[in-house]
């Protein structure tokens, strides 16, 4: 039988929970343990040292693997720490092409740090297939995408990219962090790399950092064990647990968060003070149809953009709900200002002419009651 | 058996044989998968087993040399466990000279059950025993006076009236006395203090000798439910590793401090055993006390005790409030008495600030 998501995600990827023969625990135990008792001289057992394998992590490995329908998972110490292992599949002469509209902390990795090893990238608009087909060049290894992008929530045709990267003889490689494996699946769409920043829904308390990347081939999982294993950017024990559970309640958070991510879209994008509203639910978003075609939910992030005649300041100070803070996916609304925050990384030219202007907003809807919700963007809104 | 210091470094390890992890895994999970209808694993809700609970169990209770251990969320839920074993109308005789939070709850045992402390120092302890006493409870060294009681001596005495001997091993742990070895029934720990002994945890440890004991410590255990979480028992695990090294140093420390505070002109009496790492002095005013505290910049000004870090407790306002006044000045805890929990300092250091705390530099 297959299982859906649902039931996996509550189990902790496991059938009837974690069971281990000796215990019966229903929660995997914590190995706080980073060495590991060997029995004989010649044959080490599955575990020698923490960094290259521990059972807890082994747990969350698979669960991700699993939700992913890949056929390995890696956890790392942070969103940024997957994302760059997996760049670092890379070697020097290598080229990427990656989507200008990137969250900032991958755009400084690209920008500053993979040169530095002689790694060339290109941005493209990863809605415009020429772009993209005209960027690619015969030492190109990778096309990067995220989908929704951030924060604008612009849409990349993943079928359409993977289709011409194979032309190419590329990989591609996707940050699914905005729709997490329930609601998109990259891998059966022929993506090579899923990367998460776990420390957003999947975790979804706002209590831990972490990353993870998930593949369903061979050879690139052999290669990430590999970077994983050499670079050590782990995740540790005690983070792969409280992970492990924060993943149990994913699938009711999301429905949550993504029903009155709704409802405040259609009231943003009916209120006079309110320019424009970035949201894939929207039937004007660009490239919603796409998005309905390789995704069940329009998710729990929105964005909108203040008119000018609304004082941004005040718009902050007056809300009481959600929290104006970094990061999302979180059980509290989170309200962002990616100028200063997401994108701060990014220069301020770089930045307008992606359109992130200082009247931007994130919305990072929690499980809050929606009315409240509502009503607290109401008064805040009003003059 | 092995050296004290080989078990302590030790706990734990050994214990999965599927990983071979050096350390034990912490198991949070609450409950247990039954293999099949009327059968267990040994685990079936955390309250009644847990495999890391039991690991520092089974450790306490090899180092006191007892029957088995019982690890509670607090050195209060430990003495309540204990305290559990006892009936409405029953006394128990007490050493004077105890921490102030154990008075406070056989108080309240009295009051609410009639279970009745009788209070007496050892030399008079047998003529307060009658056909209602049930057992004995000591602290030694006793608490903040630091003196040491005979526990053979008390063993004997309970032995010959059919009483339960229980004693508070706190301030020497194990690794300076073993009281089941000299004829007690059941230790106590606070293993906050120096089990623990990173001031991170809230601990309590109780061992029971013999199987009649154990059995009815482990029914009460599990119906009052004041038992260690998985994380605290991992955090009272990893500082149980370094206990004989702790408490070493400190005891290093804390007889060469005594010394010195004895030469100290501020200083009027010492209190000091002669081991472990703490110490009671007065000083000759009660009015050096709040400078003498304000000054000090080394050691901290709290309660509790047996930390790596040096604390000085004032016994008159923190630890010992509980007890009334009257009561307190008859027992010899007196306003001009300082309690002082050694830590792992350098010896100058510690020194130099209590000379400076004294106003010594001129001195």
């Amino acid at each position: 039988m297959t299982r859906s998501n649902e039931t996996t995600l509550a189990h902790g990827g496991n059938h009837q929970g974690y069971t281990e023969k000796h215990t019966g625990a229903v929660n995997p135990p914590i190995y706080v343990s980073s060495t590991y008792h060997q029995q004989q001289l010649n044959q080490f057992g599955d575990y020698d040292y923490s960094r290259s394998g521990n059972p807890t992590r082994d747990q969350l490995e698979a669960a991700i693997a699993k939700l992913e329908n890949g056929i390995a998972g890696f956890a790392f110490s942070s969103g940024m720490a997957a994302i760059s292992s997996a760049l670092l599949l890379l070697k020097s002469g290598d080229h990427i092409v990656i989507t200008k509209d990137v969250y900032g902390g991958t755009f400084r990795f690209v920008t500053q740090l993979l040169t530095q090893f002689s790694i060339e990238h290109t941005f493209v608009d990863m809605t415009q297939q020429e772009e993209i087909e005209k960027a690619i060049q015969p030492n190109t290894k990778v096309i990067y995408m995220e989908t929704p992008a951030n924060p604008l929530l612009q849409i990349t045709d993943i079928e359409q990219v993977v289709q011409l990267a194979k032309e190419h003889g590329c990989l591609t490689f996707l940050d699914n962090t905005f729709m997490t494996p329930l609601h998109q699946q990259p891998l059966d769409l022929g993506v090579d790399i899923v990367l998460h920043s776990a420390t957003k829904f999947l975790s979804g308390h706002s209590d831990i950092v972490a990353g993870l990347a998930v593949t369903k081939k061979e050879d690139l999982a052999t290669k990430l064990k590999f970077v994983q294993n050499t670079y050590g950017a782990i995740l540790g024990a005690k983070d792969c647990y409280q992970l492990l559970q924060g993943m149990k309640t994913l699938e009711p958070r999301f429905s949550k968060s993504a029903a009155t991510a709704e409802q405040l879209a259609a009231f943003f994008d009916s209120h006079d003070q309110i320019e424009q509203v970035y949201y894939p639910g929207l039937a004007s978003h660009p490239g919603a149809e796409i998005h309905a075609k390789q995704s069940t939910s329009s998710g729990a992030v929105l964005s909108f953009k203040l008119k000018e005649t609304v004082d941004a300041k005040q718009f902050v100070e007056k809300l009481s709900i959600p929290v104006f803070a970094v990061s999302l996916g979180a059980v509290e609304s989170i309200l962002s200002h990616p100028a200063t925050m997401s994108h701060a990384a990014m220069p301020s030219t770089e930045r307008e002419a992606r359109g992130i202007s200082d009247r931007l907003f994130r919305l990072s809807v929690g499980i809050e009651n929606e009315e409240d919700l509502l009503q607290d963007f109401q008064q805040a809104l009003s003059k | 058996m092995k050296h004290m210091e080989t078990t302590l470094a030790q706990i734990g390890n050994r214990k999965d044989a599927h990983t071979g992890a050096v350390e034990a895994p912490v198991y949070f999970s609450t409950a247990y998968q039954h293999p099949s209808l009327g059968s267990s694993t040994g685990y079936d809700y955390t309250r009644t087993a847990n495999p890391t609970r039991e690991i520092v169990e089974e450790a306490i209770a090899t180092l006191e040399h007892g029957t088995k251990g019982f690890a509670c969320s607090s050195g209060m839920a430990a003495i309540q466990l204990v305290f559990s074993l006892f009936r409405q109308g029953d006394e128990i005789v007490i050493t004077e000279d105890i921490y102030g939070g154990s008075y406070r709850l056989f108080q309240h045992f009295y009051e609410s059950y009639n279970i009745k402390p009788v209070y007496a120092v050892p030399e008079q302890m047998e003529q307060h025993i009658n056909e209602n006493t049930k057992a004995i409870f000591i602290e030694t060294p006793t608490n903040p006076l630091l003196l040491e009681i005979d526990i053979a001596q008390v063993a004997a005495l309970a032995k010959k009236h059919g009483l339960l001997l229980i004693v508070d091993n706190t301030f020497y742990t194990p690794y300076l006395q073993q009281p089941l070895t000299e004829g007690a029934d059941i230790v106590i720990h606070s293993a906050t203090k120096y089990l623990g002994g990173h001031n991170d945890v809230l601990a309590g440890l109780v061992v029971a000798k013999g199987d009649e004991l154990s059995e009815r410590l482990t029914h009460l255990h599990n119906a009052m439910g004041a038992v260690l979480s998985p994380m605290d028992t991992m955090l009272l695990i990893r500082g149980m590793k370094t206990l004989s090294l702790r408490l070493e140093k400190q005891q290093e420390n804390a007889q060469q401090l005594a010394t010195f505070l004895e030469q100290l002109p501020q200083v009027e009496k010492v209190l000091y055993p002669g081991k472990g790492g703490m110490i009671s002095f007065c000083v000759t005013d009660s009015a050096l006390v709040a400078p003498f505290l304000a000054q000090l910049n080394v050691i901290s000004f709290a309660e509790s005790l047996g930390g790596v870090e040096s604390f000085i407790t004032y016994p008159t306002t923190q630890t010992h409030a509980d007890i009334p006044e009257e009561e307190r000045e008859r027992r010899g805890i007196s306003d001009k008495l300082l309690r002082f929990s050694v830590g792992v300092e350098h010896i100058e250091d510690l020194k130099h600030d209590i000379k400076q705390a004294l106003g010594g530099e001129q001195a």
